[in-house]
């Protein structure tokens, strides 16, 4: 079955009812996605299937046929992913690659509420969300600047 | 995961109108859209079906869209494709409040009206919307279409009127007049499932529904009766103490759901007095 994967074309032979988290770890060898509860609850297996967040454990393979597929390797997320580890955003760490996924969905300068909504979704046993939030909302602010730009000191 | 999806099989229509001469002739299959109470059923082990048919690419079936002064919402809206829509937030905002709590923004994105529906868990958050809107479901089957009332979709606790071979492609829901208002009751903002769930319109003949008080959604006729005769918010709350019927079960106490459920009509109607 064809699909794009993190801007790639692939084609994977997969049964249409295996769900999507499975596919992407054992299949596609991407084991960045996490599974959390394995019911929707957590969060943990974020990913987005055509610039959505879905959890890859409530869709069937299936459903990904001709779709855009972006786990968190081929996120783009450097940003968010530097910051998580600077504001120690991640302590376990199974949550942060959901966390990171749903994170992407916010604008350039979200609200705390905005977070908490988008957020909503994803549970974490450690952090108690502040490191996270704090983490996020480094990240947008860093990547509001120029990338790639350097401080200059006079 | 508990389930061998091996001997599952999944059957992939590429219209409407295939996928229900395949419900014709090949059934019984289960309809299959956002998945998001399928699979926690597939990933819990406790999934009965075997045989599916995926309904998530059928795009005729995701319009939302006037036909006269009657709202049509295609069974495969979505609860982030009711919450962005205009004409949805114009005429039935009660709507987009209850789906604003469904779970978090990934269910959001993938759980479709349809399945809220034909699922049939009391606890379903826009039941009690289309409950108090008078909304009406339409079930099409390869030969014939029929418009059943919301009201009288549920025949029981998870069990519908719909035929093996029927789908629900829209729910109808006609214009609304008065003030709308939706509460949900759950442990949390988000991802809880309702303890009491209320939906209610203000009007001269005020409209009341409630889930997760009986086997099905209630529409609080006797409580509504009492409202429009004038007879105060206390005789109300007694009318509805007697017309549901809820249970002890992992999620909250008969009890306390009764409390809640009189303190939400108590402040449906603070809330909506002019």
């Amino acid at each position: 079955m064809q699909f794009t994967l993190n801007g790639r074309a692939v084609d994977v032979d997969a049964h249409p009812m295996r769900r999507l988290l499975d596919v992407l770890r054992e299949d596609c060898a991407l084991t960045g996605t996490k599974e959390g509860c394995g019911e929707g609850e957590c969060g943990a297996c974020t990913v987005l299937v055509d610039g959505q967040g879905v959890v890859s454990c409530l869709v069937p393979f299936a459903q990904v046929e001709g779709r855009d597929v972006r786990t968190i390797e081929g996120a783009d997320a450097q940003a968010l992913q530097r910051a998580f580890m600077d504001h120690v955003g991640a302590q376990c760490g199974i949550c942060t690659p959901g966390m990171i996924m749903a994170a992407m969905s916010l604008g350039p300068d979200p609200t705390r509420r905005q977070m908490q909504e988008a957020l909503a979704g994803n549970l974490c046993r450690c952090t108690g969300y502040e490191a996270i939030f704090r983490a996020i909302s480094a990240a947008k602010r860093a990547s509001r600047k120029t990338p790639l730009s350097v401080e200059v000191t006079t | 995961m508990r389930s061998a999806v091996s001997t599952l099989e999944l059957r992939r229509p590429r219209s409407v109108r295939e996928a229900l001469t395949m419900l014709r002739d090949d059934g019984p299959l289960v309809p299959l859209a956002g998945a998001t109470d399928l699979y926690v059923a597939l990933n819990f082990g406790t999934l009965t079906g075997t045989r599916f048919i995926d309904l998530w690419p059928l795009e005729p079936l995701r319009r939302i869209e006037m036909h006269g002064e009657v709202l049509s919402l295609g069974a495969l809206v979505t609860y982030t494709g009711l919450t962005r829509s205009r004409l949805v937030k114009q005429r039935l905002p009660m709507l987009v409040d209850a789906a604003r709590l469904v779970g978090g923004i990934q269910i959001q994105n993938r759980g479709t009206i349809g399945g809220n529906i034909a699922n049939g868990s009391p606890a379903g958050d826009t039941l009690p919307v289309f409950a108090a809107a008078e909304a009406t479901v339409v079930a099409r089957s390869a030969s014939t279409e029929r418009r059943i009332p919301f009201v009288d979709f549920y025949s029981g606790y998870r069990t519908s009127v719909l035929q093996p071979d029927e789908l629900i492609v829209a729910v109808e829901v006609p214009a609304v007049s008065g003030q709308q208002w939706f509460r949900k009751v759950g442990t949390r903002a988000a991802q809880a499932i309702s303890k009491v769930v209320i939906a209610a319109v203000r009007a001269d003949s005020p409209r009341v529904a409630l889930g997760s008080v009986g086997p099905v959604v209630v529409r609080a006729r006797k409580a509504e009766q009492a409202l429009a005769t004038g007879q105060g918010i206390d005789a109300a709350v007694t009318a509805l103490e007697a017309e549901i019927q809820p249970i002890d079960d992992v999620r909250s106490t008969a009890e306390y759901r009764r409390v809640v459920a009189g303190n939400l009509l108590r402040q449906f109607w603070m809330q909506t007095a002019e």
